[in-house]
């Protein structure tokens, strides 16, 4: 297995030049039934990879393809980063849209902005979602819609670099850091217990009717 | 400071401030389908760890629901495998963790959304998370209600919290009276419009205005249900006397605890000069019956408007293009002139009593045209449907030419039995006309149940005045 540094991530840019693109898009319901948490990679934008209709457990080797969309041909097909538009994640909160673009390989996307839910459920799975200025997101498809070329991303100094230029972006220290080091939120969380143990207790007291019914 | 009702929901939940500059916010209420909670379960069980408040978790299998089920239905009678298997397994995780479910076989199993609300679970001034992003139905009660992740959904579980940072405040407020013919549907997909699928994104909404203090518990519902459509994952509506009457008729709660909560919930509200981080003030006389022409929320027009053309250069034009392609939709058509093939009503949106009343009444003596290949009616809960059979409601639909099933999400999504088959058209009352969001290459167009009971009769959208 290839050697992930969680510091940079490098690699080739897949293009998908459209704004709302939603967690159906990503991966559509029908893979949601698996009550695994990995092997989602062979399903990610199921509607645009294929020209067939799929089912779980079927593979990607056994499918017909869509020769015209990007991540069908090389070298897309092992792009480490999406460049998209507008609204990227819209609509429904399955964390099975994250873990199928990081099964597929996907470490990071860039897109102008992006659904509040699917934003938050990336940083739980090692991607990192980054937000740039319209402009910025327009520059980046003029530069990798004609040339293949990679894209270096320096998480600590949130930075990318491409070609000669470089553009700098903003992300919460705390959520990077949770991808840098694969932190745990539960096992983070736990450390307040007894914060939340006494929070409970004075609500059980003033709002009874909170737990009438426990 | 003056307070939004989003600011004084938030501090009252607020545990306290994490060294990441997030907050630890207190969950009050935790529901769970079978979709987005089998990787939680097994998180937990990894980790050694037990549900942190038992009581506070509710749960449901409501996505992969046949709708045709009958009395004598049971988990083994799932005809797709791995459907079945979420099923059992929510079975499973809900006996082994003592998580009380309303299971395939119970009378009050439904989608999760509409069961919380009319089973008492659901009361003002609570957190409520689910894994699922309509969870926003449940501001409608003043409640900070969200959906989340699986990971959270885990986390919840384990530590009844939520770490989060603060959204923004904004406010929508909906004034005059609605024509004829125009629900609260018709309402927040003209919101939709307005603002765009992003126009909520990183805000709480709170709904506010003459309107929105005129129209019913089911009414507010459905425009909270669909704040996630225009990207706020927090649609909120102040609780009022309608809300009091809603809670008592479906609560559990004695009349003393009642009336003491009463008085608590009565100062939740926004204060007279509360900031609002963005304001959009719509006046609903004017609207007409909206209907969804393409394959996000915000291709919404008016009934009988022109579908945009993507030949006028615009920033939209690309998007334009792609979304009639795939709805077989082309330029200078309007709406009525499209044929349907299918109807369905349903969905977390529209299978509420008062969603079918106002499709029945429309349906009343009719029948289904010839053009429509299925039209269905799925009760959003087992109370719904019994209800509504007390009405007579299912006999004026089945009279009709209608189906009248069982509680389930049904064909809002395409992961149970009922689905578009590739190129069909469909009639909806659902949230979501993302490509194959009801089947493999289906067409979905979203509208009011009134405008989906009109689809029926006559095989294509029209005048409802
Ligand atoms: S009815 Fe549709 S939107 Fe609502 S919970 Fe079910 S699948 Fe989701």
């Amino acid at each position: 297995m290839k050697q992930i540094n969680p510091k940079l991530i490098y690699g080739v840019v897949a293009t998908i030049d459209r704004d709302n693109i939603d967690t159906d898009q990503i991966i559509p319901t029908e893979y949601l039934k698996s009550i695994k948490k990995f092997g989602y990679e062979d399903y990610l934008f199921d509607g645009w990879r294929y020209l067939d209709k799929g089912k779980l457990g079927i593979s990607s080797m056994e499918r017909e393809k869509n020769k015209e969309f990007i991540l069908n041909n090389s070298p897309y097909d092992s792009a480490s980063v999406l460049l998209t538009r507008d609204n990227f994640g819209c609509g429904s909160s399955r964390e099975h849209a994250v873990w199928a673009l990081r099964d597929f390989g996907i470490r990071a996307v860039i897109a102008s902005s992006f659904g509040d839910i699917f934003y938050n459920n990336c940083f739980k799975n090692g991607v990192l979602p980054i937000t740039l200025s319209k402009n910025d997101v327009e520059n980046l498809f003029q530069a990798f819609e004609s040339s293949s070329s990679n894209i270096e991303i320096f998480l600590e100094k949130k930075l990318l670099k491409y070609n000669d230029s470089e553009i700098a972006f903003e992300v919460d220290n705390n959520l990077l850091e949770r991808i840098i080091f694969g932190l745990d939120d539960v096992d983070i969380t736990l450390r307040n217990k007894e914060a939340i143990s006494a929070y409970e207790e004075k609500r059980m007291i003033e709002k009874p009717w909170i737990y009438k019914n426990d | 400071m003056p307070k939004t009702l989003y600011d004084k929901l938030w501090e009252e939940h607020h545990i306290c401030e994490l060294d990441s500059g997030e907050s630890l916010i207190y969950i009050d209420r935790h529901f769970l389908h079978e979709v987005t909670s089998p990787q939680a379960f097994e998180g937990l069980d990894q980790k050694n760890l037990v549900p942190w408040r038992l009581g506070a978790n509710i749960a449901t299998p409501d996505h992969n629901v046949p709708t045709s089920r009958g009395d004598s239905f049971n988990t083994d009678n799932i005809l797709d495998e791995i459907s079945k298997i979420q099923v059992v397994e929510l079975d499973k995780n809900c006996n082994k963790f003592g998580i009380k479910q309303f299971d395939i076989k119970s009378s009050n199993q439904g989608i999760v959304h509409v069961i919380g609300p009319e089973l008492g679970y659901t009361i003002p001034g609570m957190t409520i998370v689910c894994g699922d992003s309509h969870t926003s139905t449940h501001g409608a009660f003043g409640c900070l209600a969200m959906g989340i992740g699986t990971s959270e959904v885990e986390h919840v579980l384990a530590t009844q919290t939520l770490k989060i940072s603060k959204l923004k405040n904004m406010q929508v407020i909906f004034d005059g009276k609605p024509k004829a013919g125009v629900s609260s549907k018709d309402i927040v997909l003209f919101m939709i419009k307005k603002i765009g699928t992003a126009g909520g994104n990183g805000h709480a909404i709170e709904f506010t205005g003459s309107y929105i203090d005129s129209i019913s518990m089911e009414a507010r519902m459905t425009i909270c249900n669909m704040a996630i459509e225009a990207g706020a994952k927090v649609g909120l509506v102040a609780p009022d006397e309608t809300t009091f009457n809603y809670v008592r008729e479906h609560s559990f709660l004695d009349k003393d605890m009642l009336a003491e909560a009463v008085d608590y919930w009565k100062t939740l509200k926004s204060d007279e000069d509360a900031v609002y981080g963005k304001k959009v003030k719509i006046d609903v006389s004017d609207i007409k019956p909206q209907i969804t022409w393409g394959t996000s929320p915000e291709m919404v027009i008016d009934f009988d408007e022109i579908i945009p053309s993507s030949k006028t250069p615009s920033k939209n034009s690309k998007n334009i293009e792609l979304a009639k392609k795939y709805m077989g939709v082309e330029d200078n058509q309007k709406l009525s002139d499209l044929k349907f093939d299918k109807v369905f009503i349903g969905s977390c949106t529209n299978s509420r009593i008062e969603d079918l009343r106002e499709a029945a009444n429309v349906i009343s003596g009719k029948t289904v045209s010839n053009d429509i290949i299925e039209a269905i009616v799925v009760p959003g809960s087992g109370a719904v449907k019994s209800e509504a059979e007390s009405e007579g409601l299912d006999k004026i639909f089945t009279a009709a030419g209608f189906i009248w099933k069982d509680p389930g999400c049904s064909m809002c999504l395409g992961m149970n039995p009922d689905q578009l088959k590739p190129y069909e058209r469909c009639a909806s009352t659902s949230n979501r006309n993302f490509e194959g969001r009801q089947g493999n290459m289906g067409r979905t167009h979203l509208m009011s149940p009134a405008m989906a009971a009109h689809v029926a009769i006559h095989g294509k959208v029209g005048d409802l005045s």
